[in-house]
């Protein structure tokens, strides 16, 4: 019978009852009283000098309280990179500062200039027109390639667009070239990652609140890590000690990786409800978030791949420019860099890889991480390669994978690129991955589709990815700012019932439900005894927060560290009541044995006794039952795949129509199942997003095309099939208590290049054999143009 | 969105009055009017709402004609337009059920946005456009781009839709918007076959001349296959080149003419 509680349960998401009864709580629906309304003055070129900003018809119009501009913020710092990239010859990356609102030149379409703070929202929106601003446009800069050889410069103190040239690792770099001197066959491939918005359903809103009366600061903002936000805006931006700061970030509705930065909006309201001395609230509307949320990939890359005669790989290299946009947000520099890199030995035992990325600044929104960050531009790259290696050399490409896999015996496997595999079995996945996608009935599916008048094809691919992040001191020497540590406060109350404070942050993963999966496992308890408290440093340890996958990697252990400490003591109290020696007290199903006796006593007696001791061993013991851990990953952790995607291409029309998806992932031991598929789901789907609908597109004058749902293509319900998912092949993680290795980003990793690959297979087979790649996203024109030659 | 009055009248004379008044704009659905309203690209003083004129909302049938009032609902006309199968389909898959249980007929034709539905039907049709005090030929009717015959204040208040021996409607969505990336709709009476394509060119709805007249002679859908559409004055976006739009045109008008 399958479990109903504990670890390996399909227990549903108890937070689901909030979510879809329109009960949660999020940031817009918190509301303080005296609260004022924030509407910002955007720029409305990419490029320019900004001449004049008249403030003074703004400031008259009715209900207006203050119109701000950068004066308002002299001597206040711009918002803070978190990462810091050395180039080729060891210099610090270029980093412009951030201000908070344009000082003297806008560089995005969407730029803050100006904002007006009003008595409502309308009056706010009314007197933001009036503010009047002159700018003098300058050329946009929006091609990576030509804007590191000169032109128009975003940042003119920096004296070049050229963030940084990165090479990883520097000292692979001439023994890959020799390789590839002496290679019997190169592939080549150019490609673009195509640049996407995340568009989680929930806009971004901050909230700021200055007391007076107690000289602190409460931020309410949409984040995946407040922590993190009141580190950086505390310390960088408006120094404010962290004890005069709270940040809360309530429920979340969906982040992807967007609501991870400490953006200009979180500052702007927290010193401005200050200046005012009233609370302020901003709520994006959705066309700024579309002009102001982060946007993620957008990299051109040119890859290639050598191979002996029998087709084993002997190296990869790649040169990749990587837009960083106009600013450098919070973790930009690092997703091109030590998210992508590191991944490019992918499951494969390529001895020499090389990996050069340019990280250029354009007049564009800033981009950072978006689910996958770094890790879906390495897979895409290396598996679309392989793809066409394996055509060029007339090897099956399942075949070619294979003979190139990292074998079961070969963990752990040091790569070329620095980081270190603990465990996987990649042929075991593949093997479950042609079981479940029936790969053996393809050519029968095939022959239906062709008498439909459509061309079938079939991507496989497979993707390792690296999570739980990340060991601090290893980050730390790659450039981060930051810790990278979980934490996780154990609070038992004297009747039993168990709150975990967790500075993970749920934002719609479902930590509330799998979390307690995992104390109710440990103790022997019912979930429902457990609840997760989140997303407010008032009463949650310093934490930092949740993306890369972590959160069950990374705080899920803080969170077991913190419970063997209660066991541990309540082991002690259990064998004071028991008159026994600790050693001899076993835990199981709730209640503490003296081993090889009867005797026992339950959970709920000892924590009472913690809170009422009356009969307890004050002299050694402390009452209460309370801990509180930190857990520092050793490693990253390393899910992987295999996924394979069948479309039907209608040649008439170049229309692509997924039939089929099948996704075998190794992700460790699973806490819950159904949570588990549920990500993969969602990731699937946003990696069918970018591969076949998704793209973020300006113009050339720094216009955002695809500034809206009328022309960014969301993927619907219709757009994906029904998914088969598996993960069974399961090789535990060996280096954290719970041996799970993270399945957030799995999907949005491993899908894009199964579908490209299948579009190209459905052409080649078609005799469209001159059709080798088409760049993402593949809309019905560009494939009917590529049918057409 | 800027303040407003709103106003409902309850008969079409009432609704005629109203919009007098000075920067007034009638109201339909609102579902292209209200949300630019809300982005403060309209700014009208006085919305008069046709949505409470009784006399404007419905369908029937009247002799070989199928008559469907200017404030209908397109949910209404895809669950009443059954003597007219391809019109009622094209109803029911214009937006999502939101869309369908606001927006009308009199509301898109007045927009005449390039990438809508309604255009193609009344075009093909030969349907006539009835508004408060003339009749408009859906030749006559269409002047590009969001632009129509109509006169400032006038009111669509039915369409009158001969009912074709044949017809078909053919949509290839835009995937963003699931509007028109070019749709085509073909329809055969006795006096010949009319192709009225929608969403492909820079100048709005119009009539593939060259396919009626091939059609005409043979109603099968290789008498188009020899037939090329000129890729110049096609829309050409994110979502597709001129010569892919082109492409469309062509295939979709055989398409319809299988499906007829
Ligand atoms: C999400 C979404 C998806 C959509 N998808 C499609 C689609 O696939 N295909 C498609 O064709 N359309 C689509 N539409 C458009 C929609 O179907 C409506 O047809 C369109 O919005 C206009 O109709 P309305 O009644 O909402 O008009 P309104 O928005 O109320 O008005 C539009 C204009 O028409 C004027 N007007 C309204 N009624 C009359 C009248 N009786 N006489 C004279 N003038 C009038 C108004 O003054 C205004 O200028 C979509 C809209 C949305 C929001």
């Amino acid at each position: 019978m399958p479990k109903d509680q504990g670890i390996g349960a399909r227990s549903k998401r108890r937070e689901d009852v909030r979510f879809l009864t329109g009960a949660g709580r999020y940031t817009d629906d918190i509301n303080v009283p005296g609260q004022t309304y924030a509407a910002f003055v955007r720029s409305e070129v990419a490029h320019g000098k900004i001449t004049k900003i008249d403030t003074s018809d703004a400031e008259k119009m009715p209900g207006v309280v203050k119109v701000f501009t950068a004066a308002d913020f002299d001597g206040k710092g711009g918002v803070p990179c978190g990462w810091q990239i050395h180039d080729r010859q060891g210099n610090p990356m270029l980093e412009p500062k951030h201000p908070i609102l344009a000082e003297g030149k806008v560089r995005y379409v969407g730029d803050a200039i100006a904002c007006v703070v009003a008595e409502t929202l309308e009056q706010a929106r009314d007197a933001a027109e009036a503010v009047v601003v002159d700018i003098d446009e300058l050329p946009a800069v929006m091609d990576m390639k030509a804007a590191v050889k000169g032109g128009a410069l975003v940042h003119d103190e920096l004296g070049s667009n050229l963030c940084y040239d990165w090479g990883f690792i520097e000292d692979n770099k001439a023994a890959t070239d020799a390789a590839f001197e002496t290679a019997h066959h190169v592939t080549t491939l150019e490609l673009v990652n195509n640049r996407l918005i995340a568009n989680p359903m929930e806009p971004r809103v901050a909230l700021g609140h200055y007391n007076r009366a107690m000289d602190d600061y409460t931020l309410y903002t949409t984040s995946q890590n407040p922590h993190v936000i009141r580190l950086l805006m505390g310390a960088f931006v408006l120094s404010i000690p962290e004890h005069k700061l709270r940040v809360v970030a309530p429920d979340v509705g969906g982040g992807f990786g967007s609501k991870i930065f400490h953006y200009i909006e979180e500052a702007f309201v927290t010193h401005a409800s200050r200046l005012i001395n009233r609370p302020v609230k901003w709520t994006s509307t959705r066309s700024e978030a579309f002009l102001t949320d982060a946007h993620g990939r957008d990299h051109v890359t040119k890859i290639e791949l050598a191979l002996d005669k029998d087709g084993m790989f002997q190296a990869l290299r790649t040169e990749t420019y990587a837009n960083m946009g106009a600013y450098l947000s919070t973790f930009a520099p690092s997703v091109p860099t030590y998210l992508h890199g590191t991944l490019m030995a992918g499951n494969y035992k390529t001895p020499h890889i090389y990996v050069n990325v340019k990280a250029v600044f354009t007049n564009t929104v800033p981009v950072d991480a978006y689910r996958g960050a770094g890790r879906p531009e390495a897979t895409f790259q290396l598996e679309r390669v392989i793809d066409k290696a394996a055509r060029e050399m007339g090897i099956d490409p399942i075949e070619l994978r294979r003979k190139n896999f990292v074998g079961a015996d070969e963990f752990p496997y040091q790569t070329p690129v620095a980081v270190a595999y603990d465990t996987g079995n990649y042929q075991a996945t593949m093997d479950v991955l042609e079981k479940i996608a029936d790969l053996a009935g393809f050519e029968k599916r095939r022959a239906d589709s062709a008498k439909k008048g459509l061309w079938r094809g079939l991507g496989v691919n497979c993707y390792i990815e690296a999570c739980g992040i990340a060991p601090s001191n290893l980050v730390g020497q790659l450039g981060a700012r930051a810790g990278l540590y979980e934490s996780a406060t154990v609070r038992v109350n004297a009747t039993g019932g168990i709150v975990v404070m967790t500075g993970s942050h749920s934002h719609g993963q479902g930590h509330e439900t799998a979390f307690p999966q995992v104390i109710s496992e440990m103790i022997g308890i019912p979930e429902s005894q457990v609840e997760i408290v989140h997303g407010d440093t008032a009463n949650t340890p310093m934490g930092m927060g949740t993306y890369g996958s972590r959160s069950l990697a990374v705080g899920g252990s803080a969170m077991v560290k913190a419970t063997n400490k209660i066991i541990a003591k309540a082991k002690k109290i259990a064998a004071h009541l028991l008159e026994a020696s600790d050693g001899d007290i076993e835990l199981k199903d709730g209640k503490f044995t003296v081993a090889g006796t009867d005797k026992s006593v339950d959970w709920g007696s000892v924590c009472l006794a913690a809170y009422v001791p009356h009969n307890y061993p004050l002299a050694e013991l402390e009452p209460g039952l309370e801990e509180t851990a930190f857990y520092d990953p050793s490693n990253f952790t390393y899910p992987s795949g295999a996924y394979a995607c069948e479309v039907e291409v209608d040649p008439d029309t170049g229309k692509v129509t997924v039939c089929a998806f099948a996704a075998a992932d190794d992700f460790g031991n699973v806490i819950n199942p159904m949570i588990v598929e549920g990500q993969v789901h969602g990731g699937l789907a946003q990696g069918i997003g970018q591969a076949l609908l998704e793209g973020a597109v300006y113009d050339e004058n720094g216009q955002l095309l695809s500034g809206s749902y009328m022309d960014y293509a969301m993927p619907r319900a219709d757009d994906v099939p029904f998914y088969t998912v598996d993960h069974s092949c399961c090789t535990p993680c060996t280096h954290n208590p719970l041996g799970v290795k993270g399945c957030g980003e799995a999907g949005a990793i491993g899908s894009p290049p199964a579908v490209v690959n299948a579009v190209i297979d459905a052409l080649q087979r078609a005799g469209k054999t001159n059709v080798t790649h088409i760049d993402m996203p593949l809309s019905p024109s560009r494939v009917w143009a590529a049918i057409q030659g | 969105m800027y303040a407003f009055e709103l106003e409902k009248p309850a008969t079409v004379a009432e609704a005629v009055k109203a919009l007098a008044q000075e920067d007034a704009q009638a109201l339909g659905g609102g579902q292209t009017l209200i949300p630019s309203m809300k982005q403060r690209l309209a700014a009208p003083a006085v919305l008069v709402s046709l949505n409470g004129i009784k006399e404007m909302i419905g369908v029937r049938k009247d002799g070989g004609d199928l008559v469907i009032g200017g404030a209908t609902p397109h949910a209404v006309v895809a669950k009443e337009a059954g003597a007219y199968p391809a019109l009622a389909g094209l109803a029911g898959n214009i937006g999502d059920p939101a869309v369908r249980n606001r927006g009308t007929i009199g509301g898109s034709l007045a927009n005449n946005d390039p990438s809508a539905c309604y255009p193609s039907a009344v075009l093909a049709s030969g349907a006539t456009v009835v508004t408060n005090n003339r009749q408009i030929a859906a030749d006559d009717f269409f002047e590009g781009l969001f632009t129509t015959a109509l006169e400032p204040g006038e009111i669509i208040t039915e369409v009158r839709f001969p009912i074709p021996q044949k017809a078909s409607y053919q949509k290839f969505l835009q995937p963003a918007s699931r509007f028109a990336l070019t749709a085509v709709f073909v329809a055969k009476t006795g006096g010949g076959v009319r192709v009225a394509v929608t969403g492909a060119s820079e100048d709005g709805v119009f009539r593939w001349a060259d396919a009626e007249a091939a059609l005409s002679a043979n109603f099968a859908a290789d008498a188009v296959s020899g037939l090329s559409v000129d890729p110049e004055g096609m829309i050409g976006d994110m979502h597709g080149t001129k010569a892919y739009r082109a492409n469309l045109v062509k295939v979709l008008t055989g398409r319809a003419v299988s499906a007829a």
